[in-house]
């Protein structure tokens, strides 16, 4: 009886984990299937789902148009780059934070954090005319530089809390064993917390992926990446939907397939924190 | 001998591509509209006759605007050339952020364009950005709609007119609006529309003191009547609709009417339409007061103060404005796809004449006047805008409560006393009071 209830309860459970699954990536769904139909069918009221003319004309438009290659390799180098230097800084940040604390660490955290707090445009001005002194604009350095800055609060915090999982102790034996502590960051501490580094990463890197503010604000034509990309095909006045939609799909597909291939390295990165 | 031809080879080498490195290339901001995207697809045929390569910044309208507004107030020299409208032109003109346009070739014909389009595009008489192509704002209607409800539209119809006509052909259970009109919230969708409906009631956004004039009564028959009607006959959920969603519903055949840009003709006559063979135009209506409610914008290029390639700019902008390239869109894609709005030679062209929406575009165009947009004195220059560089901000707000007051959150009189309130305070802090 007992187990019978279970199942029940399993099913219960595999049916909303599904449709909850479905509600949340429908809209990617609807941005796919737009994208391969006419302008007239994208806006066609109903709604049409499935049976519609499929074509890719949208697609060889937007090829035809833009540079997606130019756009793809900006937003890699930017994500990517921005991503690593991040973590190179935050490991040994969050190495003091969670081994050699201090009486201010928690109020350091904070602090970091509260910069999340700051709208970003308040700071526009500023950065902009730095970044006017300092021959920044519109370039992939400047812009992986930024968007470093903007994610270390949070790089810091996941990685402060997975260390936190990890025995002191461990560590304290390899300084016994006469571990440096270039090789207790490296070769003790680092190697255990891969999962934990792995899903920081990953979702950092699709942070810096989807950053549509300082991107747009900081580049024009070298260093744009894809968020311009999907900008360019954004417009009050026409209704260009469909090459919306095809656009948004080129710039989402390389993100969605990263996604997909590691879901098993986020899930088990997301776990190994306090959520545990 | 073989070291003189070797010496020879390199030094022909280096200068081929020192030549090659010393291609200028332009950097243009522009925004993503049909027309623009065209332009950029000519790109080519610039080059050819120039030897002056273009990389496109096309961004969304409002990115755009905000993205120039950083640049060229930091100096950023990001732009060799910004697509800019008529609303930013006059105001970075005045404060010399832009290159004056006083020196274009004889060939160019700079007194071709349109006389309203040249105004609004200067300041102080100076022209400070070329018109790519001009807009103003009329009706499109069903024809076949209009004939079922028994009544005829007029040339320049009145709004009592609109009223009773969108209530004719106004048919809920085959989900047919009689009219169609803009209600979101922003200064460049629903506020626009509304300001220059209000300049046909008489009403105005500033005396000649810059007190605000929401608490007047042309203010409330202007948003009162708007509500009434639309309530009648507009779609569910009108206020937050703007242009794309409007032209949505005419394409698919759910408006009677619809007010909006010129270049909206041709997209409702288009392949995308499904009523693209029944529709006609008219003038945008008025109240007899002598002022219609009709507006004028032109997306025009500009030359950013700063810029190095000055020269090369200028080169493209006589190109992309010029009557060559109308001619070259003609000869490729057909008359109805020329920029329009923009130069009165396209108005004179027999060809250009034959488009069904050709004539009362320009005379849509020719009834606004930037200068003399109100009924009563005002101190601003501007139809559905004060030119002055608070007015996007305040007007933005004031759209924000009139949109509040279509969906029934608040009433019109709430609505009015808040706008009031909003922008005296705005003004007064900007020293204007």
């Amino acid at each position: 009886m007992a187990r019978a209830v279970t199942n029940q309860r399993k099913m219960i459970n595999t049916a909303a984990a599904w449709i909850i699954g479905l509600l949340i990536f429908f809209p990617i769904l609807w941005t796919m299937l737009t994208s391969f139909k006419s302008e007239a069918q994208a806006i066609a009221d109903p709604p049409i789902f499935l049976f519609f003319d499929w074509t890719t004309e949208n697609y060889s438009t937007v090829m035809e148009r833009s540079n997606y290659g130019r756009f793809l390799w900006n937003s890699i180098f930017i994500a990517g780059g921005s991503t690593i230097l991040g973590i190179i800084i935050a490991i040994p940040a969050a190495w003091s934070m969670a081994f050699v604390p201090s009486k201010r660490t928690k109020d350091i955290l904070l602090w970091m954090l509260s910069t999340k707090m700051l709208p970003a445009v308040g700071v526009l001005y500023p950065i902009y005319l730095l970044f006017i002194q300092f021959g920044l604009l519109d370039n992939v350095y400047g812009l992986t530089f930024v968007l470093m800055l903007i994610n270390l609060p949070i790089i810091v915090w996941m990685l402060y809390t997975y260390f936190r999982e990890i025995p002191g102790e461990i560590l304290e034996a390899a300084r016994m064993d006469g571990a440096t502590l270039r090789d207790e960051i490296l070769y003790v501490l680092t190697p255990m917390a891969i999962p934990g580094i792995a899903s920081t990463l990953l979702l950092n890197f699709i942070l810096a992926w989807n950053e549509a503010f300082w991107t747009l604000n900081l580049t024009a034509a070298k260093a744009a990446p894809l968020t311009a990309f999907i900008a360019s095909y954004s417009s009050p006045e026409g209704l260009f939907y469909a090459k919306l939609s095809a656009a948004s799909t080129m710039a989402i597909a390389p993100i969605l397939i990263l996604g997909w291939f590691s879901q098993k390295q986020l899930v088990r990165g997301l776990t190994f924190g306090a959520v545990k | 001998m073989y070291l003189r031809t070797a010496l020879c080879a390199a030094s022909a080498l280096a200068l081929t591509a020192g030549a090659a490195m010393a291609q200028s290339t332009l950097t243009i901001a522009t925004v993503n509209n049909g027309d623009m995207i065209r332009m950029q697809g000519y790109t080519g045929d610039f080059t050819e006759k120039t030897g002056i390569a273009v990389e496109w910044v096309t961004l969304e309208e409002n990115v755009l605007r905000s993205r120039v507004t950083t640049d060229i107030t930091t100096k950023g020299g990001q732009f060799d050339i910004m697509t800019i409208g008529m609303y930013e032109t006059p105001i970075w003109g005045a404060n010399g952020w832009l290159v004056p346009l006083d020196d274009l070739s004889a060939e160019y014909d700079v007194d071709d364009i349109l006389p309203a389009m040249a105004g609004g595009l200067s300041h102080e008489g100076t022209l400070y950005a070329a018109p790519f192509y001009g807009e103003s704002s009329m009706i499109m209607y069903r024809t076949d709609l209009m004939e079922k409800a028994g009544m005829e539209m007029p040339d320049a119809p009145t709004w009592e007119f609109v009223r009773e006509a969108a209530a004719a052909m106004t048919d809920r259970d085959a989900d047919i609006n009689g009219i169609c009109l803009r209600g979101k919230a922003g200064w460049g969708e629903g506020g626009a529309f509304i300001t220059a409906m209000s300049n046909s009631f008489g009403a105005r956004w500033f005396d000649m003191d810059w007190n605000a004039q929401f608490d007047t009564e042309a203010w409330a028959n202007t948003l009162n009547f708007y509500k009434g009607m639309m309530d009648e006959s507009g779609p569910a959920g009108y206020a937050t609709n703007g242009f794309n969603e409007n032209l949505s519903l005419f394409n698919q055949g759910k408006c009677g009417m619809w007010i909006d840009a010129t270049v909206a003709a041709s997209f409702v006559t288009g392949d995308d339409s499904t009523v693209a063979d029944s529709v006609g135009f008219a003038l945008a209506p008025d109240t007899g007061l002598g002022k219609r409610s009709n507006w004028l914008w032109a997306w025009a290029l500009a030359v950013p103060a700063g810029t190095q390639q000055e020269a090369e700019a200028k080169q493209f902008i006589e190109w992309a404005t010029s009557k060559d390239y109308i001619e070259l869109v003609a000869e490729n894609e057909g008359w109805a796809n020329v920029p329009p709005g923009a130069r009165t030679s396209l108005y004179e062209n027999p060809e250009y004449q034959k488009v069904p929406f050709a004539q009362k575009t320009l005379d849509s165009i020719l009834s606004a006047d930037p200068t003399d947009s109100t009924v009563e004195p005002s101190p601003y220059v501007g139809i559905q805008f004060a030119a002055i560089p608070e007015f996007a901000g305040i007007a933005t707000e004031v759209s924000q409560e009139f949109s509040a007051a279509y969906a029934g959150q608040q009433s019109v009189e709430d609505a009015l006393a808040k706008a009031q309130a909003i922008t005296n305070e705005a003004m007064e802090a900007a020293g204007y009071r």
